[in-house]
């Protein structure tokens, strides 16, 4: 029956992959998932003085960064021009007495008050997360190489700081961190298309005539569920399968991927309940899809890749979008096991969440009849 | 079996301050063709509707195969087949699938599903359109679905509200041939219209009912005898004082 209404064949299904695409595409990239790669501007200043081999060696080791591709500015104010353009992800000022700075560490390695410091401008574009999170990191790395060399790097010490996600995070684009986002995404608006179905099979009588059948409602009303939820595993599987064609590579296994599914099923409930709540509320299915988007939007700005921060984290957690995201964040971008406690808790709040939805929605649109 | 295939005893129904069935009372036998006339708003469908369980009466009682409405209303719907007055489908399904629906919400078993089906569409005529979307159907079309939707269950008691209305005359005849031979068969059909030409060919005893209340009941020869009239209308004519599709 979907693929004869081509508007919810493409909400539910088209939509989504749509989605998937364009995000994948636009974040990601065809063959996604492999080394990012920032703009770096670089204005080197100590170009002339005896010790600008110094500054040298530190612009080749950011050169020979696979992360970086610098780009030589003559001036300051050029550099920082596109960097406010979005040109750069970050601009690199090397001061003139940057080489003296370093000859003066190696004069008196034990004395700090013989040293001449300077000091390196580092401006990222704080429009990228990726950039603000990766580059200064990237950049302390290539500075300490300059002055001690790859040894110094590499230098063995009794106490070490566990960071490997520094160099995880160099590889992941922002598509891995927007993908399981698109999941919730996907079923959210299953919302629309259930309070439009469920309004006009009430306007058109279609319900007053199946209650003229032995069907009971609870009948009717976990024969649309179930058909919500195969819809359910049936975008999973296509947005999976989308994200995996144009490169995407969760952090997880099959059993992860059985979660993924078996948190969307209860994820599905939410939404079939949210529409009945939508459809009730509704005076006829052309007011349904309005009244829908009440449910639909709070979830899509406050529980899907949408960035938050500070106080609205607190809205977000009231959102069961944010706990299917968050489950699937910690499978497929953090690596979690399947056996992580956190997702399954998310799983738990996801169920009974729609569990609840579901009765409140059955419970509405009984007590509302058949008009 | 019960005594009487339907039993209305002072059946009343009210919305807010309207009486839209007034004190009614009616027994319909087994295998009876009953039509139950009257103008649009006299109180045929709310009647029909608290027979098929969607409504609850305001006052009285109404039992169905000894199932009353109100205590046992699944007990009713397994027996009874209802044509609604709006034809009520799914536009993006087929007839097919329509009618199909309609078997699998009255859990008929699958083989003997498609063999009723078969037989039902051979004899409504519609073999060579049943496959089309429902949405892409003729008014008349959609009718006759909405008739076989309603006796694929094989109910005992079909509850066929208007089902004629704005068909055009051939399919008309099409539509009583086909409940003729629903009687035929041993059903009870209750026949609600307003077209008196229709209850006068088909029904065996008719309720004249007109503001909600019965003004009169008998089969249509002896209506007209004792009224002195030359068919129904007239007879409507000369109990209301006011000729039948004045109200429609």
């Amino acid at each position: 029956m979907m693929t004869r209404e081509p508007a919810v064949l493409f909400m539910l299904i088209i939509f989504p992959l749509a989605m998937t695409f364009v995000f994948g595409l636009a974040f990601g990239g065809i063959g996604g998932g492999g080394t990012t790669s920032f703009d770096i501007g670089l204005l080197n200043q100590d170009v002339t003085s005896p010790q600008a081999e110094w500054s040298q060696s530190f612009v080749g080791n950011l050169t020979s960064s696979e992360v970086f591709v610098i780009h030589d500015f003559d001036d300051n104010i050029t550099g920082q021009a596109a960097l406010l353009q979005g040109n750069l992800d970050a601009f690199i000022v090397i001061p003139e007495g940057f080489g003296v700075s370093i000859e003066s560490y190696y004069g008196s390695p034990f004395d700090p008050s013989a040293w001449s410091n300077s000091t390196i401008g580092l401006y990222v574009d704080s429009g990228s997360m990726m950039a603000v999170s990766a580059v200064p990191s990237l950049v302390q790395q290539a500075l300490l190489r300059s002055i001690f060399g790859e040894a110094a790097v590499a230098v063995g010490l009794p106490v070490e700081i566990g960071s490997p996600a520094l160099v995880e995070s160099s590889t992941l684009t922002q598509w891995d961190f927007m993908a399981p986002g698109i999941f919730a995404f996907a079923a959210i608006f299953m919302t629309m298309i259930v309070a439009q179905s469920m309004t006009v099979e009430r306007d058109e009588g279609l319900l007053r005539r199946l209650r003229t059948t032995p069907a009971s409602s609870a009948d009717y009303m976990l024969g649309h569920t179930v058909s919500y939820m195969i819809i359910a595993v049936i975008q999973v599987t296509l947005v999976l399968a989308a994200a995996y064609l144009i490169g995407y590579r969760p952090s997880t296994g099959i059993a992860g991927i059985g979660f993924t599914f078996l948190i969307s099923l209860a994820f599905s409930l939410v939404s079939v309940g949210f529409g009945l709540i939508s459809a009730t509320l509704s005076k006829s299915a052309d007011t349904s899809t309005g009244i829908s988007f009440a449910f639909i939007m709070p979830q899509l700005f406050f529980g899907t890749f949408m960035p938050l921060g500070g106080g609205l984290e607190f809205f977000a957690n009231l959102m069961p979008s944010k706990h299917i995201t968050d489950a699937i964040t910690t499978l497929f971008l953090r690596g979690a096991p399947i056996t992580a406690t956190v997702i399954w808790v998310e799983l738990a709040i996801i169920s009974v969440v729609g569990f609840l939805l579901i009765a409140v929605g059955i419970f509405l649109f009984r007590r509302q009849g058949t008009r | 079996m019960s005594e009487s295939a339907i039993k209305i005893s002072n059946l009343t129904k009210r919305f807010d301050d309207i009486t839209a069935v007034d004190d009614l009372s009616l027994e319909i036998g087994w295998g009876e063709l009953f039509g139950i006339l009257g103008p649009n708003g006299a109180g045929k469908s709310t009647t029909v509707n608290v027979l098929s369980t969607l409504l609850e009466p305001s006052e009285g009682s109404a039992t169905v195969d000894d199932h009353d409405v109100v205590f046992d209303p699944e007990g009713v719907r397994e027996v009874i087949g209802v044509c609604p007055q709006e034809p009520a489908y799914y536009p993006h399904l087929t007839g097919k699938e329509n009618i199909i629906l309609m078997g699998d919400m009255h859990l008929v078993p699958k083989d003997v599903l498609d063999e009723r089906f078969r037989t039902l569409v051979e004899k409504m005529d519609m073999e060579d359109h049943i496959d089309r979307l429902a949405k892409k159907y003729s008014g008349g079309m959609i009718r006759r679905i909405s008739m076989l939707m309603a006796l694929i269950s094989d109910p005992k008691i079909a509850l066929l509200d208007e089902p004629t209305v704005a068909m055009d005359p051939k399919s008309r005849r099409a539509v009583w041939e086909f409940i003729r031979e629903l009687k035929e068969k041993g059903k009870t059909v209750i026949l609600t219209t307003h077209y008196m030409e229709e209850a006068q060919e088909l029904c065996d005893r008719v309720a004249i009912i007109d503001e909600g209340s019965l003004i009169e009941l008998g089969a249509p020869k002896e209506l007209m005898k004792k009224h002195q009239a030359k068919n129904l209308e007239e007879v409507f004519l000369k109990l209301t004082g006011k000729k039948l599709r004045e109200g429609v």
